[in-house]
């Protein structure tokens, strides 16, 4: 079985439960959410047993579908984060409940599988149309997610305002893309990095094309200065649906960069070092942008996505080291690796948030005062999950950082560097400000908070996967160089 | 698998153990006692030896290289013996407290080893971080002061420390790249360490490098200007955290640059406006933070103020470079390591049993409590340099290593530094046995008692104290350890 035939498929069953759900309105959402998370489950085991070379596609998709190291990486965290998030849906499901309309979860359960679908074709486009079309599959089902809590004014706000921005976004991906071809007279990756490499290809053209493309991009991903959005939808939204925002689109938003990059940069290109020059500026700014502000919140959940952005600060950094002679990891790889330490702890940290917020508990830092007291295990995986995030040593976060750092250090990018530094700094300063938080003994009155033994299972080895990564990263480093060629200039 | 590995997991594990519920006094004391004879048998096994032993490599990433290796010299074994040491009397001396403080004292200890005794930069700085965190928590969450106060005690030595620690990891990252050769970064020491003397950099650049591994090792140490952090955080810091950090962790900072700047970076420190400007620092770590401490009321200021001091007199041991400066610099850090912890936990008894620790309030203890009088002593006569103690050792051999190359009529800056430090030593003594006449001597307070502790709860204190006997009365046990080590 081909990974495209998985891939229909699992688009197929999302179709079907949203079918089920419209027309058998007595369905638990239990049995809904079980079939979604076991179809997923499916498709994960066939993907890691099915043919991983190109020719295995089908015929015709095989002119827009590759299947490269970095694509199969992409689908393979696709499918593990919407198995997470469609688990922690149901985990939370007596609280969302009250806020939606009927009183039911239903899309909830099928648009996941469908953005999964749109982020695993993301990963293995290769052209600017099958990145537009699965794109926009996974931004307008994020649309629907967004908002749908919709009796709650925060959710329904951050659902106007990621309508909103996202349709603009999407307008100015498509101008990009419009002026890409202008330029180079095609849309396929290929191509497009051919003709860059020919000194004959208009330069102005194609720098504002691919400049108005990654500004389009920088929507998708919360760059600066296009990261507005980012703290109010990331409040608004029901809370697993902001991790998967906060994941799931990242990680796609930045398959797509890499692709766009490994074209645009390619060796010889007539734009390449504007473009170096571009994401060097726009990785400083967000990562500054990110982190200054999150020190100032005193929402939880907000200040994740204030570090969500400064994150992809961080990967906008190590997109513009490209490849060095006394490095093994590419930039795509540091990237993907990054992607993959920050898969665990962020989801990790919205899910205790999300458990706290099912037992009746707020998402103010003043809401952890006591947790520990409350709930020693959750205080202490959400204490491993936040030092990762902010990159303490030993833990999964601060490989990742570090490879960004030696990549801008090997690279001479000084500015860029001490960017990266004064914001880690500050990281510290607010994860730990959490951590404090959870560790004070006032306020200790407060009645014990439980959990469920599937979520302390999940919780645990996510915590664990942290704690591993951090201190034995080889695996990771294996899947992702496996079959691509060393860079190291023996 | 090797020995060293087992040091540093044991603690840890034990951690974590009390962690999920196991009793905590007895999984802490038996971890921190077995680790204790580890240390001893490895010990007396590399007697006679030189260079790294016991050394055992995992590698991790390839390209760029990156292994969990471990290996121990001289400098290595007396530092984790220290640990050792002051980790066992620490958690001994715990009475009635939540399990937190075994995890605490255990996490504290098991960072400092790793720190130690690992041979990888990654991890050298990683295990230094790990024991970090709960120094912070642990001020932040139970010091001794109100809520308010003592979360600005903690905020502020992370910041100074945190600060620190990213000067420091940025001097590695610029060590890494300088000396890792063409085709690979590697973080191994060893393999910096033959680049290093294949291909030296000039000295105008080591001395940069060296200057920004000062700063950085340096404010972990508290060196003179960035020592602001340090006396109130030990001043509120509960009893067993200050006792481990201001006599383990803090060393971490003077090792780094004994292991790390010193060896790589051999003209760096040698170069005259670094050495200038290193001078200046200790200089005001000795003489300024000793009338800082002269001035000081109460024994628990003076104690961490004193303890800001005496790092002066090892910064002049690094400053000198030579042979034997270096070993005296390693002597007073073990010294000073056993004499503070000493001092740090008999005070914290003092606190919970007379409630102050004002000069004016206290006096005439010794006819209540001859015993602990006697074991004080043993404190404030190491921290005076009294000879046949250790931290006598250590401070003339200091000074001696300032003068190896003296021609008469010719002072070098050195030797200058060393003159005017000298007077720092009558400072201690007159602080010190200041500290020691109002408490014990005198006409004894109204109101205020406090007896002996029984026999088990001298043990910690008394283990202590042999060892700066033992050590003080035979220096040559140390210095046998670094036979060729420096």
């Amino acid at each position: 079985m081909s990974v495209f035939t998985i891939e229909a498929g699992l688009a197929l069953l999302g179709l079907a439960l949203l079918l089920v759900e419209a027309f058998k309105p007595d369905i638990s959402r239990r049995t809904l959410g079980l079939t979604a998370i076991a179809g997923t489950a499916l498709a994960l085991v066939l993907f890691i047993f099915a043919p991983h070379d190109s020719a295995s596609l089908p015929g015709f998709i095989r002119p827009w579908h590759q299947l490269d190291n970095l694509a199969l990486f992409y689908k393979g965290f696709a499918l593990v984060i919407t198995i997470l998030v469609l688990w922690l849906t149901l985990e939370c499901a007596p609280y969302l409940t009250r806020f939606t309309v009927d009183g039911k979860l239903g899309e909830m359960f099928s648009l996941p599988l469908i953005v999964c679908v749109g982020m695993m074709w993301m990963a293995s486009a290769r052209d600017l149309v099958t990145v537009f079309v699965s794109l926009e599959l996974v931004t307008v089902s994020f649309y629907v997610l967004v908002a749908f809590a919709r009796k709650s004014a925060f959710s329904l706000e951050a659902g106007v305002k990621y309508l909103i921005l996202g349709a603009l976004s999407t307008g100015v991906l498509v101008y990009g893309i419009a002026w890409i071809y202008g330029a180079t007279g095609t849309m396929s990756f290929d191509g497009i990095a051919k003709a860059l490499a020919n000194p004959a290809t208009s330069k102005s053209t194609a720098l504002f094309g691919a400049a108005v493309l990654l500004c389009g991009l920088g929507f998708k991903v919360a760059a600066a200065p296009f990261h507005m959005w980012v703290p109010d939808v990331y409040q608004g939204a029901p809370t697993p649906v902001t991790a998967f925002l906060s994941v799931g689109s990242k990680a796609a938003g930045f398959v797509v960069l890499t692709r766009a990059l490994d074209a645009f940069m390619v060796e010889g290109s007539i734009i390449g070092s504007e473009i170096q020059g571009f994401l060097l500026v726009v990785g400083s700014l967000t990562v500054l942008l990110g982190s200054l502000p999150a020190m100032f919140q005193t929402s939880v959940k907000r200040l994740l996505a204030y570090s969500s952005i400064s994150h992809a600060g961080y990967l906008l950094l190590a997109l513009a080291c490209r490849e060095s002679a006394r490095f093994d990891l590419s930039s795509g790889s540091v990237v993907a690796f990054y992607l993959a330490t920050y898969l665990p702890m962020t989801v990790l940290g919205f899910l205790g948030l999300g458990l706290m917020r099912a037992n009746g508990l707020g998402e103010d830092i003043k809401d952890f005062a006591g947790l520990a007291k409350r709930n020693p295990l959750l205080a202490l995986l959400m204490t491993i999950s936040f030092a990762s995030l902010a990159g303490l040593p030993l833990t999964a976060g601060f490989l990742g950082k570090l490879f960004v750092f030696l990549g801008l250090a090997d690279h001479g990018y000084w500015g860029a560097l001490s960017c990266a530094i004064i914001a880690a700094a500050a990281g510290f300063y607010y994860y730990f400000k959490t951590i404090l938080a959870m560790y004070t003994t006032e306020g200790t009155d407060v009645p014990a908070l439980a959990f469920s033994a599937p979520a302390k299972a999940v919780a645990g080895a996510l915590a664990l996967a942290i704690l591993i990564l951090g201190v034995y990263p080889k695996p990771l480093q294996n899947v992702l160089m496996s079959d691509r060629p060393a860079v190291v200039a023996k | 698998m090797s020995v060293l590995e087992l040091i540093i997991a044991l603690p840890l594990l034990a951690a974590l153990a009390v962690g999920l519920g196991a009793p905590a006094r007895a999984a802490s004391l038996g971890a921190s006692f077995i680790n204790l004879i580890l240390v001893l048998a490895t010990t007396v096994q590399y007697w006679g030896k030189t260079g790294l032993a016991f050394t055992y490599s995992r590698p991790i990433l390839e390209n760029p290289s990156l292994s969990f290796a471990v290996g121990a010299d001289g400098i290595s074994l007396i530092l984790a013996l220290l640990t050792t040491l002051v980790m066992l009397a620490a958690i001994w001396q715990i009475e009635d407290r939540p399990p937190i403080f075994y995890v605490s004292s255990l996490l504290i200890g098991g960072g400092a080893l790793g720190a130690f005794l690992t041979t990888d930069l990654f991890f050298i700085y990683a295990f230094h971080e790990l024991a970090l965190i709960p120094t912070f928590l642990m001020i932040a969450l139970h010091g001794r002061a109100e809520p308010a106060q003592r979360k600005a005690v903690a905020w502020k030595a992370t910041i100074y420390l945190g600060a620190g620690s990213l000067v420091l990891l940025a001097g590695l990252v610029w060590l890494v790249l300088e000396f890792s050769g063409g085709s690979k970064l590697t973080f191994d020491l060893e393999a910096l360490r033959s680049q290093a003397q294949l291909n030296p950099l000039p000295a105008a650049k080591q001395a940069q490098i060296f200057f920004v591994l000062l700063l950085g090792f340096g404010s972990l140490v508290s060196l003179f200007p960035f020592h602001s952090w340090a006396a109130p955080a030990y001043a509120t810091a509960p009893t067993p955290v200050a006792m481990l950090h201001s006599g383990v962790l803090k060393k971490f900072g003077l090792y780094g640059l004994i292991r790390i700047a010193l060896p790589l970076l051999p003209q760096g420190a040698h170069v005259e406006w670094v050495q200038n400007a290193l001078l200046l620092m200790l200089l005001g770590n000795i003489l300024v933070m000793g009338l800082v401490t002269i001035h000081a009321s109460r024994l628990d200021d003076t104690l961490a103020n004193s303890s800001v001091m005496h790092m002066g007199y090892i910064f002049l041991g690094i400053a000198a470079g030579t042979d034997l400066a270096l070993k005296g610099a390693v002597i007073l850090m073990f010294a000073h390591g056993i004499s503070i912890a000493l001092l740090f936990g008999l005070c914290g008894r003092m606190r919970n049993q007379l409630g102050t620790l004002e000069y004016n309030k206290l006096g005439g203890l010794a006819s209540h409590a001859p015993a602990f009088t006697v074991l004080f002593a043993f404190g404030t006569f190491a921290s005076i340099g009294l000879p046949g103690l250790t931290n006598f050792a250590g401070e003339v051999l200091i000074f001696l290593g300032n003068f190896t190359e003296f021609k008469a009529g010719t002072l070098t800056s050195l030797q200058w530094t060393v003159i005017l430090a000298l007077w720092g030593v009558v400072m201690s003594a007159v602080y010190m046995l200041r500290a020691y006449r109002s408490i014990f001597h005198g006409s004894p307070a109204t109101g205020l008692f406090m007896i002996d502790p029984a026999f088990s709860q001298r043990v910690p204190f008394i283990l202590l104290a042999t060892t700066l006997l033992v050590t003080g009365c035979c220096p040559w046990l140390l210095l046998n350890l670094m036979k060729s080590a420096l």
